[in-house]
């Protein structure tokens, strides 16, 4: 198989992971107008809670195909139970303060969050690889790659796709597009806003520990693994402009494409490429490629 | 005849006596002297936590515990550093070096007597200036770099552990002896001074063992980089002979976990120099990769009373076997006792300054569950030791190694006054 295919399939993956942990990100900003860096903990929170629910799983001889599904519910459980807690419990409050406000908030709830892991979870780090292996490889030329990374592309159009259809045809999406929009004017129009607020946060962090269980069994679950994606998905957001879901999908593609061509060609810069093409990006876009339209308010 | 002996009786008699007293007002004085403190830095969160920071806290925790109860074998058998106890104060290693130097200060701040740290190779090379400014004598129990001592000299820091030229140079001795035939080669190591270090240590030396071989792919991902599915893409399409990585922590796990499904490890023969952490985890590594420990601990180290002791006492409170930063650990401080009880000695019994712990440090030749360790190197403040690697074999689920060998001091360490790099470059020659 050629270089070039390599680079495009090692692309597509690093990006499908990048964008299901980025969509999470981009609504709440979208929605919200919070640049929440909590996001990063959340993912962890994620595959925290799915290696805590398939280890035993595992351990016993549960069936395999069963544990993907525990995967997934567990983030569902995990990230929509603790979302609702930071929004009703914390954000809430702040609405409507400088943004710098509450992006120190959620900054502040990054520090407890890592530490309540530390508290829970302790700091030896857990492993549960089998569902990684067991769906098998698939060929490609004289490479073969895990069948599961293919899932994790799967579950990022699933979800990318599945929230634009959500936000376009449905009744609840384009009550949500219009708080989007102007949240002021959508109050005055009767749309309960706060609810909008909790579910959307909600989702955001159920889609980050999604993307956290379905990256626990690929690496060695251990504290501090949240710091690092938020890094990545900043990039993405602010590449693809903050707020936009295709934005964030171009922005995730271009960055696992640069990436993928870096690991091959050019291994030493793959630290920089991300960073290169963000500045590159900025410099001509500021507010990023997609970055959506604000109406101006008289 | 009797009266002479009474007579010859009486000064000794006097001069036990006069012994007695002394060593009772000793004892007493031990009793009753101030605890030293000692700062232990390390990994207490991150992905470096559990593989590396837990294991090595545990033998400090051990490591001070027998040895204030007098429970360590000889030459360690007096109670703490010469009969005063010792208390240990804990700092997280996590976060920048910055963060760190800040970390430091505050740890004197908090009066300790020595510090005991840094898995970190930058760390290490931010806090050594630091440490020699504010005058405390501070020891190095895991950082890699041989530059510490290479680049500068300090009088306040020691380090009682080998550098990562040993290991290096160790792994591509052990490769180029188990494939004659090799060709090529490849590495994955992280984008930082110790990957780089690694690399080159590794690359220098095959240059210099097997002349025609050649590098076929380098790969140098972040630190804690966590994806390396790219990475692994490009290692495979190179077809390398032969695969070196220095991975640690979470990375080396992450790689283990991604590279099994691919037969990256079957496909080339794999050498990781730091492997012997991920033997003690849930990660499985598959028979045939080649494993180090950074000098003779874990599996490869000697059969001796102070091994024994280690992992007895280990396994006793931490129902495991301790990994290779818990030798490290329990060297270290095994080594700062044996400077500040010779520093004592020499003091007439007392209580030795910071400078005459410094003058019985530098040069110190002494006994570890690793064997008999000297700091041979810059200029008496670097350890120098031979290490060994072996095959990796599972064995009814327990991680094995076959093949051992063991390499001296001479064949992985440049003598003293010459830099690794050059050592290398020059033919690895003594």
């Amino acid at each position: 198989m050629s270089q070039i295919y390599a680079v495009l399939v090692d692309g597509v993956m690093y990006a499908a992971w990048l964008f299901l942990v980025a969509l999470g990100l981009t609504l709440v900003y979208g929605v919200l107008k919070i640049l929440n860096m909590a996001h990063g903990s959340l993912y962890a929170l994620g595959a925290y809670a799915g290696v805590t629910l398939i280890g035993p799983w595992v351990a016993q001889g549960g069936n395999l195909y069963v544990s993907y599904l525990l995967l997934v519910l567990a983030a569902i459980v995990a990230g929509g139970a603790i979302g609702f807690i930071m929004e009703r419990g914390l954000l809430k409050r702040f609405y409507g303060q400088d943004p710098v406000v509450l992006l120190l908030v959620t900054y502040a709830l990054f520090l407890i969050m890592e530490d309540a892991i530390k508290l829970v979870w302790g700091v030896d780090p857990y492993t549960v690889s089998e569902p990684y292996s067991f769906l098998g490889n698939f060929e490609l030329g004289d490479l073969s790659y895990p069948n599961y990374n293919f899932l994790i592309v799967g579950v990022a159009l699933v979800a990318g796709v599945g929230l634009s259809a959500f936000l376009k045809f449905t009744r609840s999406g384009r009550l949500l597009r219009a708080v989007i929009h102007d949240r002021e004017v959508s109050q005055a129009m009767g749309i309960r806003v706060s609810r909008y607020f909790v579910v959307t946060f909600m989702a955001g962090a159920v889609l980050a520990a999604i993307g956290g269980a379905l990256t626990a069994p690929t690496v060695s679950v251990a504290p501090g693994m949240g710091v690092e994606i938020v890094v990545l998905t900043f990039a993405v957001v602010v590449i693809g402009g903050l707020g936009s879901l295709p934005g964030a999908a171009f922005g995730a593609l271009l960055v696992g494409l640069v990436r993928a061509s870096a690991v091959h060609y050019w291994p030493q810069g793959e630290l920089f490429s991300i960073y290169i093409v963000m500045a590159l990006v900025l410099a001509v876009r500021p507010k990023g490629i997609f970055a959506p339209l604000e109406a101006r308010k008289i | 005849m009797k009266r002479v002996i009474q007579r010859g009786m009486k000064p000794l008699a006097l001069a036990l006596a006069a012994g007695a007293a002394i060593a009772s007002v000793a004892t007493t004085a031990h009793a009753d002297a101030k605890p030293i403190k000692i700062g232990v830095v390390t990994f207490m969160s991150g992905a470096a936590a559990g593989p590396f920071g837990v294991p090595a806290k545990n033998a400090a925790e051990i490591t001070a515990a027998e040895l204030n109860a007098g429970k360590v074998p000889a030459p360690y058998a007096t109670k703490g550093f010469g009969g005063a106890p010792i208390e240990l104060v804990y700092i997280d290693e996590a976060g920048s070096t910055s963060k760190q130097v800040s970390e430091y200060r505050n740890l004197l701040n908090q009066g300790v007597d020595y510090v005991v740290g840094y898995t970190s190779s930058g760390n290490c090379l931010a806090i050594a200036p630091v440490a020699e400014e504010m005058k405390k004598v501070t020891l190095f129990f895991d950082c890699g770099t041989p530059r510490v001592f290479e680049d500068a000299s300090f009088k306040y820091v020691f380090r009682p552990v080998a550098t990562a030229t040993m290991d290096n140079v160790g792994a591509a001795r052990y490769v180029a002896e188990r494939k004659p035939d090799l060709q090529t080669y490849a590495g994955i190591n992280q984008n930082y001074a110790w990957g780089q270090d690694a690399w080159a240590d590794f690359e220098g030396t095959l240059k210099a063992l097997k002349p025609n071989t050649k590098a076929v792919s380098s790969q140098m991902p972040q630190l804690g980089a966590g994806q390396y599915n790219a990475g692994i893409s490009s290692l495979l399409a190179a077809h390398p002979d032969v695969l070196h990585s220095s991975f640690w922590g979470g990375d080396l796990e992450g790689l283990v976990v991604q590279a099994g499904p691919r037969d990256l490890f079957k496909k080339s023969l794999t050498v990781l120099t730091a492997g012997e952490t991920a033997t003690h985890g849930k990660t499985r590594l598959p028979d045939g990769v080649i494993i180090g420990a950074r000098g003779m601990y874990g599996m490869f180290a000697p059969d001796n009373a102070l091994n024994r002791w280690l992992r007895a006492a280990y396994s006793a409170k931490f129902n495991d076997t301790p990994s290779y930063p818990s030798y490290k650990m329990n060297q270290s401080i095994l080594a700062l006792k044996a400077a500040y009880e010779k520093a004592q000695a020499a003091n007439g019994g007392k209580q030795p300054t910071p400078e005459q712990v410094i003058a019985s440090f530098e040069h110190l030749a002494f006994d570890a569950p690793a064997g008999k360790i000297g700091l041979t190197l810059g200029k008496g403040h670097q350890a120098a030791q031979g290490t060994a690697f072996g095959i990796v074999k599972n064995v009814n689920g327990k991680v094995t190694v076959t093949d051992v060998k063991q390499y001296s001091i001479a064949e992985v360490t440049p003598p003293e006054g010459v830099k690794s790099a050059e050592w290398i470059k020059g033919g690895l020659k003594h």
